[in-house]
């Protein structure tokens, strides 16, 4: 589904990511994990076509649906079934969360050759979907993230994935900022979105995330490098051991 | 202390704050949809003003001698007063002996029958979306069609004349309801208020007239479609609106000018009274011409719009969309006389290019328990500067006054200006007056995450555009709101690089 192959990008002439291999299947959960400043958030920036960040072209590979990634807008990334939840949602006031979903949805089903959805069959897609991530529906109608608090953010972003229906979902830092209940419920969230077609790729900071939503595969991105992959194993070894034996063994190969 | 609810001077010592952003480029051209010319035959006076015009002009519109007189002194005003210059733009001021006063399609245009409208009219404003012919209208919208100095078509008058409504040319109120005029006409912007008040009063050719008798709500909203064609014309419309006690209105107004190198005058004037429980509510949508990228051509937009609330319980709202106009010099005000009376203004104001608006309101605040709501939304785009000038002004009598102002501003780009210019001036203790503002832009960041959502830059734009006007959009009728947003949209095309 997603292939990348020596993925060089920076950002206002600092190479933040340098030389990333990494392949993504259908229905495969990558966890990808770090210290503060590897590159993690970079990397889900540059796989959603953050303009912000330069892609070193020339050596960079990035496939995603057999298409080349780095050709594409980041709206035709998401068109074709990317999605990013971020790490800082953004707000847009003046603007109901269901009539952004449903103009964001329309644009996919547009892509997909698919008819539009009128507001009514809108309403009632989105009223199951606010079901499955136990949203209550007043958020229906609430302005896009405009006053919500970092745990109702952050549900927003799963229930919008729950409702675009993504092929491949990249979450970034989504634990962040919650406390235990709301990590519950977000990772609640995800778990029901699970699919044998749909891919995951999480970046989080800490293993707690990985104790609800169980990866298949942990990375470990250092210094814009993946150093080390294993299995969740690999993700409850950092947990007790920190990070600093993976800088060590990295600094010293290096 | 001068009449603070006249147009000639806005108080000295405003504050001030300037604002620009870095992140977006500069507006390309955006497409102006009405640009082009009707060819008609059309009879222009020669250019120029003195007192034998206005006599023509007079003549020309089979006015009674009172107006004749009314026209004269107005003129005989204007012509020692100065143009007013506290506005924040900059513009060559017009050569008023180079404008024409009088411009009007040559076949008389007789309005007792659409049949008798010719053709080339009805054709330009079905063009401009206004299908005069009443079977086509949408069912609930009365128009008046005015086309450089006249009005050519009124529709509905029938239906609204059954209920003892007048909507008419004001050409023809004074012929026709001249007590009424005669009453009324200056009572609110008299002639002298300011310097394009007395000029449009010395020649204003044509507008609205509408008079709703006691008790009376009027069924169908009341509009009037300005549309200037003519080269080298000023077009100088006056609109009077009368709800009696306790009568209802609602009334729209939209503007449109081909695109032209010259800049064009348009100086109107707009009076509303509103009698005892009565309710007006007033929406514009200006769409004139704003000149292209580099500042050429496009109307100069300067107009004096007030109402009065004259006795208790009345109410004026004004709510208005200017995207167009190279120049916008505009404060739709509210008196409010009447004890519990209440004065409303919800404003978008859109500029980019090259163009410079300088609007926002007045509420003079007189009787008791009254109260005023400002809400105002600038835009600022390209080059442009945006100004939102504001006075609330309690009066010593006026007990348990109460407002409420909101001043946003929205910035795209690193070359535009907003600025506010708030006036507060309370003379009475028991008064609560509040005032907000804020400055955003649009950031890369919105933009970014309404793509990964798969809505491209120039749509996601619109969105938040669209999010940030909402509380005024709120507050017009649908169709109309629905034409403001597709505006803004039009306007903002190519906003991004």
């Amino acid at each position: 589904m997603l292939t990348v192959k020596n993925l060089h990008a920076s950002i206002d002439g600092v190479e933040i990511l340098k030389g990333i291999d990494f392949e993504v299947k259908p229905g495969e959960v990558h966890a990808i994990m770090g210290p503060n400043g590897s590159g993690k958030s970079t990397f889900a920036q540059v796989l959603a076509g953050n303009e912000a960040y330069e892609v070193d072209e020339s050596v960079s590979e990035v496939t995603f649906l057999g298409q080349n990634l780095l050709e594409l807008s980041p709206e035709d990334r998401a068109r074709m079934g990317m999605f990013l939840a971020f790490q800082y949602p953004v707000e847009i006031p003046g603007i109901t969360n269901a009539y952004f979903l449903r103009a964001s949805l329309n644009e996919i089903r547009k892509f997909r050759g698919e008819d539009p959805l009128d507001p009514l069959e809108f309403q009632e897609l989105l009223e199951e979907k606010m079901r499955l991530v136990q949203m209550d529906p007043v958020y229906a109608e609430r302005f896009v993230n405009a006053g919500f608090s970092g745990g109702e953010k952050k549900r927003n972003e799963i229930l919008q994935l729950a409702v675009l229906d993504p092929k491949l979902a990249i979450l970034d830092e989504t634990d962040s900022g919650l406390d235990i209940d709301a990590l519950r419920i977000v990772a609640e969230g995800v778990n029901r979105l699970r699919s044998p077609e749909r891919a995951f790729i999480l970046v989080t900071h800490y293993q707690r995330l990985l104790n609800y939503i169980v990866p298949d595969y942990v990375h470990v991105l250092y210094k814009g490098r993946i150093v080390r992959s294993g299995g969740r194993d690999l993700a409850l070894e950092l947990e007790s051991r920190g990070y600093d034996w993976i800088r060590e063994e990295a600094d010293v190969s290096a | 202390m001068s009449d603070p609810t006249r147009e000639n001077s806005f108080p000295a010592g405003a504050s001030r704050s300037d604002q620009s952003t870095r992140e977006l480029e500069e507006i390309a051209a955006g497409g102006y949809r009405y640009g082009w010319t009707t060819d008609i035959e059309t009879e222009i006076f020669p250019k120029g003003l003195n007192e034998d015009i206005i006599r023509e002009l007079s003549r020309r519109k089979n006015e009674p001698e009172w107006m004749t007189a009314w026209r004269l002194k107005a003129y005989r005003a204007w012509q020692g007063m100065e143009e007013p210059r506290w506005a924040k733009v900059t513009y060559e001021t017009p050569d008023f002996q180079d404008i024409s006063y009088y411009a009007a399609p040559k076949k008389k245009p007789e309005k007792k029958s659409l049949d008798e409208v010719d053709p080339k009219l009805l054709e330009t404003f079905e063009k401009l979306g206004i299908p005069l012919e009443e079977q086509k209208r949408l069912s609930g919208v009365a128009v008046d069609a005015v086309f450089d100095s006249v009005s050519v078509a009124t529709t509905h008058r029938e239906i609204l004349g059954r209920m003892g409504i007048i909507f008419c040319p004001i050409s023809e109120a004074i012929r026709e309801h001249p007590d009424l005029v005669r009453k009324y006409l200056g009572s609110v912007v008299p002639q002298g208020d300011n310097f394009y008040a007395a000029l449009n009063s010395a020649v204003f050719s044509d507008g609205s007239f509408v008079y709703i008798p006691p008790g009376v709500k009027c069924p169908m909203d009341l509009s009037t479609y300005f549309r200037i064609n003519a080269a080298q014309t000023g077009q100088f419309e006056r609109t009077l609106i009368i709800a009696d006690e306790g009568a209802e209105v609602r009334y729209l107004e939209g503007c449109t000018a081909p695109m032209r190198d010259e800049n064009q005058l348009h100086a109107a004037v707009v009076e509303l009274v509103a009698h005892r429980n009565a309710t007006i509510r007033y929406a514009t949508v200006q769409n004139w011409y704003a000149g292209d990228e580099e500042g050429r051509g496009g109307i100069y937009n300067f107009v004096t719009k007030r109402g009065i609330c004259l006795e208790e319980n009345s109410r004026i709202s004004w709510t208005q969309v200017e995207t167009g106009s190279a120049i916008t010099w505009k404060y739709p005000s509210c008196i409010l006389k009447g004890d519990n009376s209440v004065g409303e203004f919800y404003s978008v104001a859109l500029t980019k290019g090259c163009q410079q608006a300088d609007t926002g309101t007045k509420m003079i605040h007189i009787g008791r328990n009254t109260s005023s709501t400002i809400i105002s939304k600038t835009i600022s785009a390209g080059r442009s500067d945006n100004s939102y000038r504001g006075l609330v002004r309690v009066l010593p009598k006026a007990e348990n006054a109460r407002n409420y102002t909101q001043c946003d501003s929205l910035l795209m780009g690193n070359r535009c200006g907003a600025h506010t210019f708030p006036y507060i001036d309370v003379r009475n203790p028991s008064a609560r007056v509040e005032h907000e503002a804020s400055t955003s832009k649009i950031s890369e960041d919105q933009l970014f995450y309404c793509q990964t959502r798969g809505i491209r830059t120039e749509d996601a734009i619109s969105l938040v555009v669209n999010g940030f006007c909402k509380e005024v959009f709120d507050h017009l009728p649908m169709e109309f709101a629905v034409e403001a947003s597709r505006l803004l949209s039009v306007s903002l095309e190519g906003s991004v690089s």
